[in-house]
């Protein structure tokens, strides 16, 4: 049985990383993520790893993917603005297939907007926030105990998926302490990235012949390769022309798409017989889980999809559940973001409600209860 | 015998895009000399680059190369570096890159002094775009966004580069290729970031618009422009007007170097844990 420690979301997110076997981290101050920066300033000097507070966050994200390509598992922390500012790079490390994990601790936007309060309106951004097509994994823990265990499981997809992964919760889970059990090593699984068998002179960094992930070298093992943002071939050099640039993209789409059986999770509570059913997430889905317990107190058959992976979207469970149930209630602190994702795999078939708070205050289980009485 | 490039360049990679009368091709041959004068295993190489002419570059050498977006090579670079300090690390950049976009990075870089030497390629313009003015474009010359001439007052790269805090600061041009070899190989050896500006010419989008009339012609503004800054700190304030200094303009010694500075606390940290052990 591993230690048992009272820990801030913020705080079980760095000690995940550094579970998984993150040695890097570069980042920026910003509320409501600081604490992250924070203990891997501490801890990543104890453990021999490198930690940089860059001059700004896009930076912080430059920084990051050179590490990983030098060989380390990296991390950067960041919120609503910073957020933001990496998405170009994030797009880079995207197409140049480098894995690397990024948080985002949300908060209330746009803009400056409202930084010590949570928000989920961010969730969009974290699927479309660079530009281009491009494949997005990204995960969203509610619990603190969940965050540690997600983390480890965005360095572990990152690595297996040569991509970059987005770890998204809200300040309020970031910033609340609850009890955590330690695993000890060993006990969760880690990937490390499949690195080429080959000979040097026959290594090509984006060779899809043998499967959508091709073995990634890092820098300075003797594989000297090309890393270019531009389209490129499997030799990594530069490519302007049709079909490369094309089915390349499909592959890149595809290697998250396609292994959905093995990305996507969530936590069902009281589905089966369910007749409203609630899809929530992060905060929200704690607020839901209370109040599934409350209309079952009551005698109405309410329960819960929270899912953990929310890109990719998890549309079979969605449209499966959209099949048996009256309606789904989506309580999101946003305007209505991922409500529309829901809606597009009901498809009809039952009602889709929401419920939408951008005030800095969370949902609560009342307010979710009342819309269930109402949707019955 | 004549050296041999090929050993460095990587096969079917060339042509290169640079335009004709471009003078990057002469750094280019410039930097791989210097590879191979400091007998610098290419494997322990990585070459990162930015956006712009310039920024392609790595592309067509035989070293772990990395061409980034757009102002920010150095960040990449910089993480690179931090994870494997004992690995040469060079970057190569652009005016535009290195000091609009990229300029913050270029300033941090200077002032953490990490072991990376920078390259800045100096053409006075953004190239690739199709010449728009950019911090080093001078005052009154036209560029396509500046129609009427330049209004924009223009950086000075090393001056820039030592306010900054970098530790080596050089200046060389394209027309004093011999000299320029002997500027980046100390680039190199020095401990600490160093920045070497070179100055460029391109004939396509900033020459031909500004009256050179030839790629010659902005070679031999370079050959009357730039003394070597010996010659040029003798001369009288009367006699400087419209000269600039080359050659090492700023160097200092043994000032902390940051990947020395971050892994000396790291082994701090050991020792102390061990003590208490």
């Amino acid at each position: 049985m591993g230690k048992i420690k009272l820990l801030q979301g913020n705080e079980a997110c760095a000690e995940g990383a550094v579970y998984a076997g993150c040695t890097f981290f570069g980042g920026y101050p910003i509320t409501p993520s600081t604490e992250v920066a924070e203990f891997m300033a501490r801890r990543l000097p104890q453990i021999g790893g490198a930690f940089l507070q860059m001059e700004d966050e896009i930076a912080a994200m430059a920084a990051v993917i050179g590490g990983s390509l030098a060989g380390c598992k990296a991390l950067t922390a960041t919120s609503g603005p910073g957020f933001s500012l990496k998405q170009e790079n994030m797009g880079f490390a995207m197409l140049t297939e480098i894995p690397c994990v990024i948080v985002n601790v949300m908060r209330g936007g746009p803009s400056t907007g409202v930084p010590t309060g949570p928000g989920q309106s961010d969730i969009m951004q974290c699927k479309w926030g660079t530009h281009g097509d491009h494949p997005v994994i990204c995960l969203t823990p509610a619990y603190v105990p969940e965050i540690f265990s997600e983390t480890v499981r965005a360095f572990n997809l990152s690595e297996k998926y040569r991509t970059p992964v987005i770890i998204a919760f809200d300040e309020i889970v970031g910033h609340m302490r609850e009890r955590i059990e330690i695993p000890d090593p060993g006990e969760l699984p880690i990937i490390n990235r499949t690195k080429p068998t080959c000979p040097p002179s026959e290594y090509l960094p984006y060779d899809d012949s043998k499967g959508d992930v091709p073995p990634m070298a890092n820098f300075f093992e003797g594989y000297r390769y090309h890393v270019t943002g531009l389209n490129h071939g499997t030799d990594g050099f530069p490519v302007n022309a049709s079909p490369r640039i094309h089915t390349d993209e499909l592959r890149l789409i595809r290697k998250v798409e396609g292994n959905k059986a093995d990305i996507v999770k969530y936590v069902e509570t009281q589905l089966d017989d369910a007749e409203v059913a609630i899809f929530a997430y992060g905060v929200s889905g704690r607020s839901a889980k209370t109040a599934v317990e409350a209309a079952r107190k009551e005698g109405i058959k309410a329960g819960l999809f929270r899912p953990l992976t929310i890109w990719p979207f998890p549309e079979e469970q969605v449209a499966a559940i959209a099949s048996r149930v009256k309606a789904i209630v989506v309580p999101e602190l946003s305007l209505g973001q991922i409500i529309f994702e829901v809606d597009r795999c009901a498809r009809g078939r039952c009602k889709v409600e929401g419920i939408y708070r951008v005030d800095g205050d969370p949902i609560n289980p009342a307010q979710i209860l009342a819309k269930v009485k109402e949707v019955m | 015998m004549a050296f041999n490039y090929d050993q460095y360049i990587r096969g079917g990679k060339l042509p290169h895009i640079w335009c004709p009368g471009c003078t990057y091709g002469i750094v280019f041959k410039s930097l791989l000399r210097v590879v191979d004068t400091l007998k610098l295993n290419r494997d322990d190489i990585a070459l990162v680059s930015g956006i712009g002419c310039a920024s392609r570059l790595p592309g067509y050498v035989d070293f772990n190369t990395l061409h980034t977006t757009h102002g920010r090579a150095l960040g990449f670079a910089t993480g690179i570096k931090m994870a494997k300090p004992d690995k040469h690390v060079l970057v190569v950049s652009g005016d535009g890159d290195a000091t609009a976009i990229g300029g913050n990075h270029f300033i941090h870089a200077c002032r953490r002094n990490i072991d990376i030497t920078v390259l800045v390629f100096n053409n006075f313009i953004y190239g690739m775009t199709g010449g728009q003015y950019s911090p080093t474009t001078p005052s009154g010359h036209l560029a396509t966004t500046m129609p009427y001439g330049n209004i924009d007052p223009s950086f000075n790269i090393p001056e820039l580069a030592k306010g900054a805090g970098a530790s080596f600061v050089a200046r060389g041009t394209a027309y004093h290729a011999a000299g320029l070899d002997k500027l980046i190989i100390e680039a190199f050896q020095h401990k600490g970031l160093s920045v070497v500006e070179i100055i460029n010419a391109c004939p396509t989008t900033h020459g031909r618009r500004n009256k050179f009339k030839s790629p010659t012609d902005m070679l031999l503004w370079m050959k009357d422009t730039f003394l070597p800054a010996v010659a040029f700190d003798k001369l009288p304030p009367e006699k400087t007007a419209g000269k600039l200094p080359m050659g090492v303009l700023y160097k200092k010694e043994g000032l902390p170097e940051y990947c020395e500075t971050y892994y000396g606390m790291v082994e701090r940290l050991k020792k102390q844990r061990e003590g208490r052990a």
